[in-house]
């Protein structure tokens, strides 16, 4: 343990209403805690910068799923195994199955939470790509009332967040409109488990009668400074054929789109043309 | 404001015996176990969550204790490498692990065991992939993992015996 | 004699129990009254002088002990093969997280906040990192030339063959390094005060090796120093020397404290940062062959990086050289090798010893030499193979029955290997094939167990048994069990031995005050080479009770019970001792590094089967067999378990695990990062014995196996991917990002 607990503190608000109460309070004192698997690393490795946290694990209000008709919410607590566990979820979001499945090992996908995975803005986080693909908002909760924001605008710069600090993150809506989607995920990390992506690929596209791409969604990790939904690409491939021709130009697009770079995990050359690679495979799938 | 916290109490139950604790909020469950309770049969192999070794169940859930801090188990149950014996005998997981080689150098051993008996309390009957992704949060250096599949096949073999 | 025989039989554990109920005591799981924890400041760079040492205010520091180069009262300087290595840089720094100052203190929290607290200012001079800088001089950082040590083996003549070739295939290889990441981290507990010398007890390999270095670091006799062996998570050669340095550390602290216990346990990030790894190596080849496919000669130079510290470089680099012409009947053979030092941190044992690395560039070549005959890599081998009465290359006449020929063959059966060979070639080949490219390949290989040469004749280890009234008998040995059975094995080599009740029999904990100095735990010695002195040990008892008319030629449990019972009243203890013979006939010229280098081997083939993913260069091992001949198996589920573990380090070697240094320090030490296969990654690994009993081997003729399984993966996984992708890569380990260049520039 390398870092100083007394330095720490972590308190459990009883209710939401008090947690939202603190944060209001003391405008930018604390900051959620959730299930602790990415903040218990930094507090192992003395690198964790703030000091004072509301564990909000407890919170009923943050946790559940709720299938509506038009919608299904998922609460910000939803853990990596309640998300295999469920059955409209399997059935229509496979993505964000195949996401939660592959993130760390079962005793993380017991504690991690989806709300935590997005507030905690990493670039490599594996449920972004497939929460992009899905068009997913968010709804996030203060003691001035509650608002909905796109998940796409979410993340504004390299762990910068549309979100005040006075905010939880309540529930991820994912609209119930999949149907025809036609879906690929592909995580990429050396190793089959317990991986960091060097690249996580999301994607879904619908073909109209014609064999023309009516909607491609692209929703990549560890290829910019945040989770990147390449609209770009996606603007190319619409009204579009995925023959030979556009597959090319749509992987020549992409390779412009994203801006990754070299780290002691992978190199940018790497990272560019994987993603090329597997945008190919799936435009390949998409047009059999 | 705040200047960091006071120790906090809480309680908790730990393998069937509840338990008071004075401690920092946000200390690690594993440092808790192993220093507070002296049950150190739980071990730390990476403090990041990546190894394993450090799996302890918080009321029924497989988790990495390292990654834990003691103030969310206020009110839990939590069940480790101690608590998984009966009283004379062993699991029907800890005895497989030992008849099949399972465990060389010990380290990883408890949390191993402890993400087998969850594996079969999930899926009784699991396949060779199933057992695979059960076991991928838990690193050993020592076997290959061969003796550790060997030995999940055995435990539930043995058709009548608990987990 | 009603005793079942136990050799060959999967006995229970000795320490089973303990390991699955988490009853075990490792270091870290012991505590002392009034204990201190320590810490170690470490230098931030690579090399330079020391021109400050400042503690920060904010941090109570009279209530701290502070230890550094000037609180040593014997010789600042680990003791093992050369005495190059401070316990802490007094002035001079030469690779990054080298010690430069302790710190003990009761509350660990806060000790890591003082240790943040000490600021060292370093005035940095220019370091090199690679064996490249080093061999170029590009500094000279150690002695007059960088070279730790160099070694010569010339057997014929090879620069007479080069004119009568038919052909000369040149071949450069190297391998990274590579960390041991057991799953325990280092840690001792020690306590040191004038009057009573000093105690550590802690988690290693070889007590007796601390035991030595801690006797030059206090200036003490060795009746004042004692090391103790606590159960041990893992060790692979990483707590083979590293152990003798923190122990020093916290022996160091607990004397300046007045005594107290201090414990230090290193964090994984420290550990995989400060300490040993497998040293980076380079290989050239050239050899000459002719047009039907014989080896006339081969001119190899090997190159390892030893890092900052002398450390155990020249045996790494001995075991490296000996089996760098693997098991082949060359004539003539000339191995030039060199262990040279770099500013990083010193490169250490690793399970293989220097053979992996030299073993994977002679198995990568000759595949290339094959090709270039026109010959498969299997007719080519078995045209070379090495036969009972041929010679090595050190010169050694083998003198027992080696059939490389007929692992090949058992291997390839196992893996249908020629169907393969051929079905994946057609696949791969065809227009439009799948993403995914398959390839088979395989490597032949021996290694010997034992230390090299005259070094178990310089060890002269001794082991002693010790029976009790009961009849029951104590093993006293120095020989550490760290996961790969040595307790099990041992009792049941003194077991069969005595023709009694395994259970009768159990070990006593290494600890330098109660037992006798049998050699360090390493190099594939300890059921070979101490097995058999245990065996020799227990008959000792046996022969003693006989000579002393209370035992009969035949007898059983009771009668052997009684025979104790009235020895140990009528003599007082009933003990044997047994030390280290050499086999006879057995002869080694450390000078011209000729002879017999190794006791024995054992020989293996390793097939792995392999899948590309051209889409994202991932390789995955599909299938591994691994088919050895060992001697005599002593426990079938131990001993498969060994090679299993072995295979899955080498796997991890090949394709996962990737040091990643700047300017000197590994940056991705954490598990996190620096990534090793999980149960999700590996293949089956199907592990055959052949048994061709060793002469002066225990239980009816064993060898070593404990590092064979990390010598093969490597070239055998690379000679695959190169079936696969038609690509022969070099390097290990070859990361999907190096991959992916191969193929790209041969696309």
């Amino acid at each position: 343990m390398r870092a100083y607990l007394p330095d720490y503190d972590l308190r459990a608000p009883k209710t939401l209403a008090d947690a939202l109460d603190l944060l209001a309070r003391d405008a930018g004192v604390w900051r959620a805690f959730a299930g602790g698997t990415d903040l218990m690393v930094l507090l192992e490795l003395g690198a964790l910068a703030h000091k004072n946290f509301l564990s909000i694990r407890h919170l009923p209000e943050l946790r559940g799923i709720e299938v509506a008709p038009a919608e299904i919410a998922l609460g910000a607590l939803t853990t990596y195994t309640d998300i295999q566990r469920n059955e409209t979820i399997a059935r229509e979001f496979p993505l964000l199955v195949a996401a939660a499945r592959e993130t760390g090992g079962i005793a993380i996908q017991n504690r991690g939470t989806l709300g935590g995975n997005i507030v905690n803005a990493s670039p490599a986080a594996d449920t972004p790509p497939a929460l992009l693909v899905y068009d997913a908002e968010l709804e996030l909760v203060s003691a001035s009332g509650t608002r909905r924001v796109a998940y796409r605008e979410f993340h504004t710069g390299y762990k910068q967040l549309n979100m005040r600090p006075d905010e939880l993150l309540a529930r991820i809506l994912l609209p119930r409109a999949t149907g025809d989607l036609k879906t690929y995920y592909r995580k990429v990390g050396t190793r089959k488990a317990q991986a960091i992506s060097k690249i996580c690929f999301a994607a879904g596209a619908r073909l109209g009668h014609d064999g023309r791409i009516t909607d491609a969604r692209l929703g990549l990790g560890s290829v910019a400074p945040t989770v990147l939904r390449c609209t770009r690409t996606e603007e190319l491939l619409r009204e579009r054929v995925p023959d030979a021709a556009t597959i090319k130009e749509a992987c020549a697009m992409l390779a412009q789109e994203i801006t990754p770079i070299d780290d002691m995990r992978s190199t940018a050359d790497y990272r560019t043309r994987v993603s090329a690679n597997l945008l190919s495979d799936f435009l390949r799938q998409v047009a059999h | 404001m705040t200047d960091g916290a006071v120790k906090v109490e809480l309680s908790c139950t730990v393998n069937g015996t509840s338990q008071t604790l004075r401690v920092h909020p946000l200390a690690r469950l594993l440092d808790v176990l192993r220093e507070d309770l002296r049950l150190t049969g739980t071990k730390e192999g990476c403090g990041e969550g990546e190894c394993g070794a450090c799996s302890v169940f918080v009321d029924g859930e497989l988790v990495n204790s390292c990654l834990v801090p003691v103030l969310q188990v206020a009110g839990a149950q939590v069940t480790t490498i101690e608590g998984v014996a009966g009283e004379a005998e062993l699991s029907a997981v800890q005895q497989a692990f030992i008849e099949c080689g399972g465990a060389q150098c010990g380290i990883c051993t408890p949390g191993m065991i402890l993400a087998a008996v969850n594996l079969l309390a999930h899926t009784p009957q699991p396949t060779d992939a199933d057992i695979r992704h059960g076991l991928a949060g838990n690193l050993c250096r020592c076997t290959g993992y061969m003796k550790i599949f060997a030995a999940v096949v055995r435990a539930c073999e043995r058709a009548g015996v608990k987990a | 004699m009603q005793t079942e025989e136990t050799v060959g039989k999967p006995v229970p554990r000795k320490e089973g129990r303990s390991k699955v109920t988490g009853a075990a005591r490792y270091v870290d799981d012991l505590s002392m009254p009034g204990m201190l924890h320590g810490a170690t400041v470490r230098s931030p760079v690579a090399r330079g002088r020391i021109r400050s040492v400042t503690f920060d205010d904010g941090i109570p520091w009279d209530e701290f002990v502070v230890v550094t180069a000037k609180d040593i009262p014997g010789e600042n300087a680990v003791a093992l093969i050369l005495l190059d290595q401070p316990y802490l840089a007094d002035d001079f720094v030469n690779h990054a997280e080298e010690p430069i100052l302790l710190l003990a203190h009761e509350d660990k929290h806060l000790l890591e906040r003082a240790r943040r607290a000490v600021r060292i200012e370093i005035e940095p001079l220019p370091a090199i990192f690679t064996l490249e800088d080093s061999l170029a001089q590009t500094e000279i950082i150690w002695g007059e030339d960088n070279v730790f040590k160099s070694y010569l083996v010339d057997k014929g003549n090879v620069d007479e063959v080069w004119p009568q070739a038919d052909l000369i295939v040149e071949g450069e290889y190297s391998t990274g390094a590579q960390e041991q990441l057991y799953i325990e981290t280092n840690g001792v507990i020690a306590v040191a005060n004038p009057a009573e010398g000093v105690t550590v007890w802690g988690s290693m390999q070889c007590p007796y090796y601390v035991h030595k270095a801690l006797l030059k670091l206090f200036a003490l006799p060795p009746e004042l120093v004692r090391v103790v062996q606590c159960e041990t998570g893992g060790g692979f050669g990483g707590k083979e020397e590293y152990p003798s340095m923190i122990g020093g550390h916290a022996a160091l602290l607990s004397l300046k404290s007045g005594g107290r216990p201090v414990k230090i346990i290193y964090d994984r990030a420290e550990d995989m940062a400060a300490t040993t790894k497998r040293h980076p190596s380079r290989t050239h080849h050239r050899t000459a062959v002719t047009r039907d496919g014989r080896l006339l000669g081969m001119e190899i130079e090997f190159v390892v990086d030893g890092g900052a510290y002398a450390t155990l470089s020249a045996v790494v680099l001995s075991r490296g050289t000996i089996h760098a012409a693997g098991p082949y009947n060359c004539p003539n053979v000339r191995i030039r090798s060199r262990a040279v030092a770099t500013n990083v941190p010193p490169h250490g044992a690793f399970r293989g010893f220097g053979a992996p690395q030299s073993i994977f560039a002679l198995e990568r070549h000759l595949d290339k030499v094959a090709q270039a005959v026109g010959l498969s890599p299997e007719e080519f081998r078995q045209r070379n193979f090495i036969r009972e009465g041929e010679t090595t290359a050190t010169g050694q006449v083998i003198r027992e029955p080696v059939d490389m020929a007929g692992l090949v063959a058992r291997a390839f059966e196992l893996t249908d290997y020629q169907a393969k060979r051929e079905r994946f070639a057609c696949e791969n080949r065809e227009a439009g094939a799948g993403r995914v490219k398959r390839g088979i390949g395989f490597a032949s290989f021996m290694h010997g167990a034992g230390f090299t040469g005259s070094g178990e004749d310089y060890l002269k280890s001794v082991v002693g048994a010790e029976a009790d009234r009961e009849g029951r008998v104590r093993i006293l040995a120095a020989s550490t069990e760290i996961g790969q059975g040595t307790y099990t094995i041992f009792a049941q080599i003194a077991s069969d031995a005595l023709k009694l009740d395994y259970d009768l029999f159990e070990m006593a904990q290494p600890d330098t005050g109660n037992v006798p100095d049998s050699g360090p735990t390493v190099a594939s010695r300890t059921c070979m080479i101490v097995g058999k002195l245990v065996e020799s040990a227990a008959l000792g008892l046996r022969q003693t009770l006989q000579t002393a008319g209370l035992l009969a030629d035949e007898y059983n449990v009771a009668e052997w019970r009684e025979a104790c019972q009235r020895y140990i009243e009528q003599y007082g203890a009933l003990k044997s001792f047994s030390q280290y013979k050499p086999p006879p006939g057995v002869r080694w010229d450390d000078e011209k590094y000729e002879g017999d280098a190794y006791g024995a081997y054992a020989w293996a083939v390793y097939v792995a089967e392999v899948s590309v993913d051209t889409l994202t260069y991932e390789t995955r091992v599909e299938d591994f067999v691994a088919v050895q001949e060992v001697g005599k198996v002593v426990h079938p589920v131990l001993a498969a378990g060994q090679i299993e573990g072995g295979v899955a380090q080498a796997i991890g070697f090949t394709l996962y695990e990737n040091v990643v240094w700047r300017d000197g320090r590994m940056v991705n030490n954490g598990m996190t990062n620096y990534v090793i296969p999980t149960s999700a990654d590996l293949p089956s690994i199907r592990v055959h014995f052949e048994e061709q009993p060793y002469q002066h081997g225990p239980a009816g003729g064993a060898k070593g196996i404990g590092e064979l399984p990390m010598d093969g993966g490597a070239p055998a996984i690379l000679n695959a991917i190169e079936h696969a992708t038609g690509i022969s890569f070099t390097h290990v380990p070859l990361m999907p990002e190096a991959l992916m260049r191969g193929l790209s520039e041969n696309a």
